[in-house]
């Protein structure tokens, strides 16, 4: 069992037979991610590098336990603590690590094709971890891994995902993949945050927050900086929340069976209220624990499935 | 040093006339006729090619001084004259800039000695291009430039803009204006638009580019200053245009071979080398670029000629520096792109790629007849090629082109009555 690709740069170019195999294969992982034991043997003597140039701590941390929960070194590299502050280039660093034994490259980058850039010209694997405003495949993958560890099957599941739409590569890689899938996707955002064309990645980009989330399965909301209000793309966080945030009154409707999600960090009471967050609809636990699980699955898959 | 051309089928932006000679001696074209009976120390058979005037670029960078390691004046005329052009006016964002007489006389002796073709300068327009204070327009004229431009930068302040409009029409030299509201551009890298969205790049609205072109349209109609606006990429910007030479505003403009050939689709997969500043944009905005050419609206082609090395645009996408090699690509491209298709006539085009740049620059070029300066090309506009990157003398090769097929090799260059390029026929 392999991907058909070195590398994961991103869902808008994997096939739906890959992400199948991820899905699957995460379904395993899960077991030893909630288990006593979390201990295999699957990446023995592989190195994996996280390479983040952007502030993070869940991808961070998700990747380095996916890592070793199966038993590969993992070493953490901090653009604060690279040579990359020295003038160093992007191919150079990567050159450098790949030099020195790692196998995997797993990148964090505020420059969107920067992954791309990197797997172009080392022969180890590189992960995305999110570039710029572009991709962000791995949480999609959780995402989806969630939503079909809930419904059975992402076939015929309606998404709607509501918020800064502009700035999110949770919502372009959601929107590539649950296409891929087979899963249709609604868009709500003030229209300051909708970049131009985003209906023609797949998606229905509705005029109101009722129009969108009705009859959903799921509805995920993302994160807003409150930088934001700083480049006149909102006014303020009072009416942000009024006008796109979620909370009971507009969510009591839906259906019974519809689950909340959030890529995280959430900024409780702005993009959701604290009820939701912590109510029975949520899953934004969930979808943590399964982005170990995901990320296991496409490290093992990466190294080419060999075992035990 | 005489040269007779035998045979030659002449183009100029007047027509064509075929089967005549061309006989050129110390500098000038002395005498074209059929049959011409002349000696001379080189005798070139033209038949079934065509001769051109000396190609015209008002807009390209030879990043000298400063760049040395992108192109020098050598190196940058060596590219012109490979792709046909014999007189180019470079932009003066060099390091220094060029906003001072020193500088220009720097160009302008360098030139004389290394350069095969004819060098211009153009002046910056403020010190430092910093959009603030006027630089020494008149000094510079003085000292060989033939137009002033911000290049690279607009000048973004209006009441500025609106002074150096009149500040350099007291020394009638052309104003060349590089349109991009910095404001509404923010932090973009491409064209703001599917493409971007689909990328994850930050977008660069065409609204950037044409809301300048308006404005500078009401400044030069408000001044009665001649305004010229370089490297037009985008609808808005040849609607305003068109306006407003209906109008009577004495307004031109020029737009660039890449602009009517790629759209903003070159940049999937984050080439850097589909990375320029306007930026490529839409379907839509070639076929008004198109339409501009075609009906007059846009004035001239030139190149915009901007080389990199390879180590700058090996980088992320937001981290290239913008532009593309063009002297030896927009000669093939423009014919392929708008004479094939009939979108221009042949001397049209030639007007477009000579006559008419020398007359926005006041120069006089771009026509081949008796007593005039013996720059021309003869070209072959008959055979297919592919074009290489590799081949191209410029020293940088960020080109988008590579592979692509076109027709118009340039097969020789005559500036100054000297051969100064000619092919190798394998």
């Amino acid at each position: 069992m392999k991907l058909a690709t070195k590398d994961v740069l991103g869902l808008e170019h994997m096939t739906p037979e890959d992400i199948e195999l991820i899905l699957n294969t995460a379904r395993d992982m899960k077991t030893i991610v909630t288990g006593r034991m979390k201990r295999v043997n699957y990446l023995q003597g592989r190195t994996v590098i996280t390479l983040f140039f952007e502030n993070s701590t869940r991808t961070r941390v998700s990747f380095e336990l996916a890592a070793k929960y199966m038993g590969a070194q993992t070493v953490n590299v901090s653009v604060a603590s690279s040579s990359v502050a020295k003038g160093e280039t992007l191919i150079d660093t990567g050159r450098t690590l790949e030099a020195m034994g790692a196998d995997i490259i797993v990148i964090r980058h505020s420059q969107a094709g920067a992954p791309h850039l990197l797997a172009k010209n080392i022969n180890a694997s590189v992960i995305n971890a999110g570039d710029g405003i572009h991709e962000h495949p791995t949480q999609a993958l959780l995402d989806m891994y969630t939503m079909r560890e809930y419904f059975g099957t992402l076939k015929g599941l309606k998404v709607a995902i509501i918020g800064d739409i502009y700035h999110s590569r949770v919502a372009r890689s959601n929107i590539f993949g649950l296409n891929k899938m087979g899963a249709s996707v609604k868009l709500y955002a003030p229209a300051t945050l909708v970049p131009p064309g985003i209906e023609k990645l797949g998606a229905k980009l509705c005029s109101s927050i009722e129009e969108a989330i009705s009859g959903c399965d799921v509805v995920m909301s993302l994160r807003i900086q409150l930088e934001r209000q700083k480049k006149a793309l909102f006014p303020s966080a009072s009416e942000y929340s009024r006008f796109f945030g979620l909370s009971p009154e507009k969510t009591e409707h839906l259906s019974e069976n519809m689950i909340l999600m959030h890529p995280g960090p959430v900024n409780r009471g702005l993009e959701m209220t604290s009820s939701l967050i912590d109510g029975e609809k949520s899953v934004v636990n969930r979808q943590v624990t399964n982005g170990v699980a995901v990320r296991m699955a496409l490290l093992y898959l990466l190294t080419g499935g060999q075992n035990q | 040093m005489s040269i007779l051309i035998k045979n030659a089928t002449v183009v100029n932006g007047s027509g064509i006339v075929n089967g005549v000679d061309i006989y050129i001696e110390n500098r000038k074209i002395k005498e074209i006729k059929k049959n011409l009976q002349a000696e001379a120390d080189r005798v070139i058979d033209a038949t079934g090619l065509y001769v051109l005037p000396g190609l015209v670029d008002a807009h390209c960078h030879l990043r000298d001084p400063g760049f040395e390691y992108k192109e020098d004046i050598a190196s940058g005329s060596r590219s012109a004259a490979k792709g046909g052009f014999t007189s180019i006016a470079c932009m003066p964002n060099t390091n220094p800039v060029a906003d001072n007489p020193a500088v220009v006389t720097y160009i302008i002796e360098k030139a004389r000695k290394e350069a095969l073709v004819n060098v211009y300068p153009i002046g910056a327009i403020t010190k430092g291009q910093k959009g603030e204070e006027l630089a020494e327009i008149g000094s510079m004229k003085e000292a060989g430039i033939v137009a002033v431009s911000d290049d690279g930068r607009p000048v973004m302040k209006s009441s500025v803009m609106k002074k150096a409009l009149i500040y350099a029409g007291q020394f009638n030299l052309p104003v060349i204006s590089h349109c991009e509201d910095l404001d509404l551009a923010e932090e973009g890298s491409m064209n703001e638009g599917f493409m971007s969205t689909k990328l994850g790049l930050r977008g660069i609205p065409s609204a950037a580019e044409s809301a300048m072109v308006a404005r500078d349209v009401i400044l030069s109609r408000y001044t009665g200053i001649p305004v010229h606006i370089a490297h037009v990429s985008t609808k808005e910007s040849v609607e305003i245009i068109r306006n407003a030479k209906k109008n009577g505003i004495k307004v031109t403009c020029e737009s660039c071979p890449h602009y009517f050939t790629l759209t903003e689709e070159a940049c999937e997969d984050y080439d850097t080398n589909a990375k320029m500043n306007p930026p490529l944009r839409t379907r839509e905005d070639v076929e008004a670029i198109i339409e501009g050419l075609k009906d007059g609206t846009i004035d001239i082609i030139a190149t915009d000629h901007a080389p990199h090395h390879s180590d700058e645009k090996n980088v992320e996408f937001e981290n290239a520096p913008n532009g593309i090699v063009g002297f030896e690509t927009a000669l093939p491209l423009s014919f392929t792109r708008l004479v094939e298709t009939k979108v221009l006539t042949l001397p049209e085009l030639v007007d477009k790629l000579s006559a008419k740049p020398a007359k926005i620059l006041n120069l006089k070029k771009g026509l081949i007849d008796i007593n005039e300066d013996a720059d021309l090309i003869i070209v072959d506009f008959d055979t297919e090629y592919t074009i290489d990157v590799s081949k191209f003398a410029s020293k940088s090769k960020n080109s988008p082109f590579n592979g692509y097929k076109v027709k118009g090799m340039n097969m020789m260059t005559i500036a100054g009555g000297k051969i100064v390029y000619e092919a190798c026929r394998d």
